[in-house]
C-alpha cells in the first residue's frame, strides 16, 4: 500500500507549494519490428496545485506519449519507459507496483482524451461509467455510485443530469459527452489534470464552453492541469507556463506571455508566426517549412536544424555549437526562460554571453 | 421493438411458403419411382402401384400436388409417408434427439471457442495463439463429412474412447457427433472471439478504463470482453440454423436417429412429404434463431434500435 493520502481534498494542498508532480528526463521508445521510435526524449517538467502548463507541439512531437507515460497507460510492450523518473508528491511512480499506480489513476493524476465518442464505452450508460470511479477506488454499491454520478453530471452542467444519467454516451452531442469524460475525470477530485486536446474535436462556441467549465473547476478544487493543445488561443487564455515539444524533447519553456510575445527558440517562433493572431480563437498551428523529424532516426545534433533557418553549419558555428553535430541542451536563456538551442540570445535579440 | 419482432414474424409466413414450395419442386424433380421402389425385392401388383399413386396424387401435376400439401398444412396437416406414417409423428420422434445434438454442440461450440479465442486474442503471438490458429485453420478446411468419419474411426474404432453410433449410452453417445458438428463453427467462434478481441483492446474506450485506475480484471471483463462477445454472440445464435444443416450429415455417419438422418434418409427413398415438412421446419428454425439474434443484438449494443 502506498503512503499516499489521497482522500484529502486537492484544494487543502494548494498552499504548500511543493510540486505535485515531476516529470525527469524521461524517455519512452516504440521497439517495434521496423524499428525504435523514440518518441519522448529527455522530458522535465514540473507542476504544483492550482497551476496550468501547457504542452504545444506539432503532431507527433511525443505530447500525448508522454502524458499517457505519467498515467501509466502506455501499452507495453511495444512502449517501453526507457529512462528518467516520474515523481507525484515525492514518489517515484515508476519504481511502484503495479498495483499502487493504478490506485493513483483517479484520485492522483487523471485524464480526458480529445475524442470523447470513442473514450466512452459505447455499451454503458455514463452515470455506470463516471459512477466507477466511486465503485472501484471508494467500494461505493452501485446505487450510491449513481447518484454520485447525478451529482457529477450537475457540476459539469449537463442540463437535466437525472434524467439522463442512464442514456448511452451516443445519445449525448459532442461537448456533453466532452462533459461527461470531464466529470468521470474529476470524479475523485484529483491532484493533477491532463487534458490531451479536450477541445480539438468540438465545435468552437462548445470549445470555449467545455475549456472555461476546465477552468472553473480547476479553480474551485486547486487540481494542477496539464493542458495538450494545438490551439495558441485556448493556451493564452488558460495557462500559466507553456512548453514547446519538437521531437520528443521540449525545446523552449517559460510563461505564457513571455513566450508568445518573444519566443527565443526558431521552432517557436516558427510556431508564432505561422499564426497572425495569437489571441483569436481556434487560431491553430500552421506547419513550419520541412517535414517533421522521423522519429525512428532524429537528426544529429540538433533535432530541428534541418529545417531551421537560423542554423549554422560548419565554419559558420560557434566553437561547440554546430547545429548538426552539436546536441543544444534546454538552458536558460534569461530568466524564467529555457531553450534548447545554441543561439536563443540571437533570437530573441539579446546579447549573447 | 415488439413491432418489429411482430412484423418479423409475419414475413416468415411467406418465406416458409416459397421454400417449402421449391423443396417440394425439388423432390418432384427427383429420378425414380418412389412407389415402385416401397417393394423392394417382391414387386408390387400393378393395381396397387395405381392406387397408391392416386392416394398420394403422384399422377397430378407439380402445382396440384402442393395444393394439396398446404391445404393439409393449414389444417395442421403435414400429410404421411408412402408407409401411411403421418409425418407429424415422424418429426416428434426425431427432433429430440437433433435438439440433443444441436445443444451439446453449441455448448462446445460457445465454451472451447470462446476459452480458446479469448487466451489466444490476450496472448496475441504466444504458442496457444499460434496454436489456435492452425489448428482452427485445419479444421475449416476439411469439410465435415471426412472430419465425422476421421473421428468415428479414430475416437470411436481405434481408440474406443466414445461409442461409433447410435444414442445407446445417452448423452455420452452425442459427445463425439456434437464435437464434430461444432467444429467449424468452433473453429470459427475461436478466430471471430479472438479478432474481435485484439481489436478492443486497442479500442480508445479500453485506454480511457485504464485512465481511471480501474482494476485490471474489470478493464478486461467489462470493458474488453463485454464488447468483443457482441459479435461473437450474434454469430452463434445464427448458427443454430447451420448447425441443422450439417446434423444431416453428422446423423447419418453416427447413425443418429434424428431429424438430419431423416431426411437423408427420406430423400433417398423420394418420401416427399417427409423431406418438406422437415427442411421447412429446418428453414423456420433458422429464421426464427435469425429473428432471436437480432433481438439480442439490439439488448447488447444500445447503440442498435429496430423503430
Ligand atoms: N504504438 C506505437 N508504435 C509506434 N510508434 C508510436 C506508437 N504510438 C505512438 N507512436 C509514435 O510516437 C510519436 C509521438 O506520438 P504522440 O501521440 O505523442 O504525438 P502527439 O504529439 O500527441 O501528436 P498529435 O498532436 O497528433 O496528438 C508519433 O510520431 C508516433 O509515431
Ligand atoms: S540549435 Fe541551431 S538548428 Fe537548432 S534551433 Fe538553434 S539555431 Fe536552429
Ligand atoms: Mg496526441
Amino acid at each position: 500500500m502506498t503512503n499516499l493520502d489521497l482522500t484529502k481534498p486537492t484544494a487543502e494542498l494548494a498552499a504548500q507549494g511543493t510540486p505535485l508532480l515531476e516529470v525527469d528526463d524521461l524517455r519512452v521508445e516504440f521497439r517495434t519490428r521496423s524499428g525504435v521510435v523514440k518518441a519522448v526524449n529527455g522530458v522535465s517538467y514540473s507542476l504544483g496545485a492550482g497551476e496550468t502548463l501547457a504542452i504545444l507541439g506539432e503532431s507527433g512531437s511525443g505530447k500525448s506519449v508522454s502524458a499517457q507515460a505519467i498515467m501509466g497507460i502506455l501499452e507495453t510492450p511495444p512502449a517501453v519507459i526507457s529512462g528518467g523518473g516520474i515523481w507525484f508528491q515525492g514518489r517515484n511512480v515508476l519504481e511502484m507496483s503495479a498495483e499502487d499506480q493504478r490506485r493513483i489513476r483517479g484520485p492522483g493524476i487523471s485524464m480526458i482524451f480529445q475524442d470523447a465518442l470513442s473514450s466512452l464505452n459505447p455499451v454503458y450508460s455514463v452515470g455506470f461509467q463516471i459512477g466507477e470511479m466511486f465503485r472501484a477506488h471508494r467500494g461505493m454499491s452501485r446505487k450510491a455510485a449513481r447518484a454520485k454520478a447525478v451529482e457529477l453530471m450537475d457540476r459539469v452542467r449537463i442540463p437535466a443530469a437525472a434524467r439522463r444519467v442512464d442514456d448511452y454516451p451516443h445519445q449525448f452531442s459532442g461537448g456533453m459527452r466532452q462533459r461527461v469524460m470531464i466529470a468521470m475525470a474529476i470524479a475523485l477530485d484529483p491532484r493533477i489534470l491532463i487534458a490531451d486536446e479536450p477541445t480539438t474535436a468540438l465545435d468552437v462556441t462548445v470549445q470555449a464552453q467545455v475549456m472555461d467549465l476546465l477552468k472553473d473547476l480547476q479553480q474551485e478544487t486547486g487540481m494542477g492541469l496539464i493542458l495538450i493543445t494545438h490551439d495558441l488561443g485556448v493556451v493564452n487564455e488558460v495557462a500559466d507556463d507553456v512548453a514547446v515539444m519538437y521531437a520528443g524533447e521540449i525545446v523552449e519553456r517559460g510563461t505564457v506571455d513571455d513566450v508568445f510575445s518573444r519566443p527565443s527558440h526558431p521552432y517557436t517562433d516558427g510556431l508564432m508566426s505561422s499564426v497572425p493572431q495569437v489571441e483569436a480563437k481556434g487560431g491553430r498551428l500552421r506547419p513550419i517549412v520541412g517535414q517533421p523529424p522521423n522519429l525512428a532516426d532524429i537528426p544529429s545534433g540538433c533535432p530541428f536544424h534541418p529545417r531551421c533557418s537560423h542554423r549554422r553549419l560548419g565554419a559558420e558555428a560557434a566553437p561547440g555549437r554546430e547545429c548538426s553535430t552539436d546536441v543544444p541542451p534546454l538552458r536558460l536563456v534569461v530568466p524564467g526562460r529555457e531553450a534548447a538551442c545554441h543561439y536563443s540570445e540571437e533570437v530573441l535579440g539579446v546579447r549573447a554571453p | 421493438m415488439g413491432r418489429y419482432v411482430a412484423r418479423r414474424l409475419l414475413l416468415t409466413i411467406p418465406v416458409l411458403l416459397g421454400a417449402s414450395f421449391l423443396i417440394f419442386a425439388m423432390v418432384y424433380a427427383l429420378p425414380g419411382d418412389p412407389i415402385r421402389a416401397l417393394g423392394g425385392d417382391r414387386p408390387l401388383s400393378p393395381a396397387v402401384i395405381a392406387e397408391l399413386r392416386e392416394r398420394f396424387h403422384l399422377n397430378d401435376p407439380l402445382y396440384v400436388q402442393y395444393w394439396e400439401y398446404v391445404k393439409g398444412l393449414f389444417q395442421g396437416d403435414l400429410g404421411t409417408d408412402f408407409r401411411g406414417r403421418p409425418v407429424l409423428d415422424t418429426i416428434e420422434r426425431t427432433l429430440p434427439v437433433t435438439v440433443k445434438l444441436a445443444l451439446v454442440a453449441i455448448v462446445f461450440e460457445a465454451v472451447i471457442g470462446l476459452v480458446a479465442g479469448v487466451l489466444a486474442g490476450i496472448r496475441r503471438n504466444s504458442f496457444f495463439d499460434n496454436l489456435v490458429l492452425v489448428s482452427t485453420t485445419l479444421v475449416v478446411s476439411i469439410p465435415i463429412l471426412v472430419l465425422a468419419f476421421f473421428a468415428q474411426l479414430l475416437f470411436g474404432l481405434r481408440l474406443q474412447w466414445f461409442p461409433i453410433a447410435g444414442t445407446n449410452e445417452g448423452l455420452y453417445s452425442y459427445l463425439l457427433p456434437g464435437l464434430v458438428l461444432a467444429s467449424g463453427s468452433l473453429a470459427y467462434v475461436a478466430r471471430l472471439t479472438r479478432t474481435s478481441l485484439a481489436e478492443n483492446l486497442r479500442a480508445d474506450y479500453v485506454r480511457t478504463a485504464r485512465a481511471k485506475g480501474l482494476p485490471n480484471r474489470t478493464v478486461i471483463v467489462r470493458h474488453t470482453l463485454r464488447n468483443s462477445l457482441i459479435p461473437v454472440v450474434t454469430y452463434i445464435g445464427a448458427d443454430i440454423g447451420t448447425l441443422l444443416g450439417g446434423a444431416i450429415v453428422t446423423e447419418t455417419v453416427f447413425n443418429l436417429p434424428g431429424i438430419g438422418r431423416e431426411v437423408f434418409n427420406s430423400i433417398r427413398s423420394q418420401e416427399g412429404a417427409v423431406v418438406v415438412g422437415i427442411v421447412t421446419l429446418m428453414v423456420f428454425f433458422f429464421i426464427f434463431f435469425n429473428l432471436v439474434v437480432d433481438v439480442l443484438y439490439a439488448v447488447l449494443d444500445p447503440r442498435i434500435r429496430y423503430d
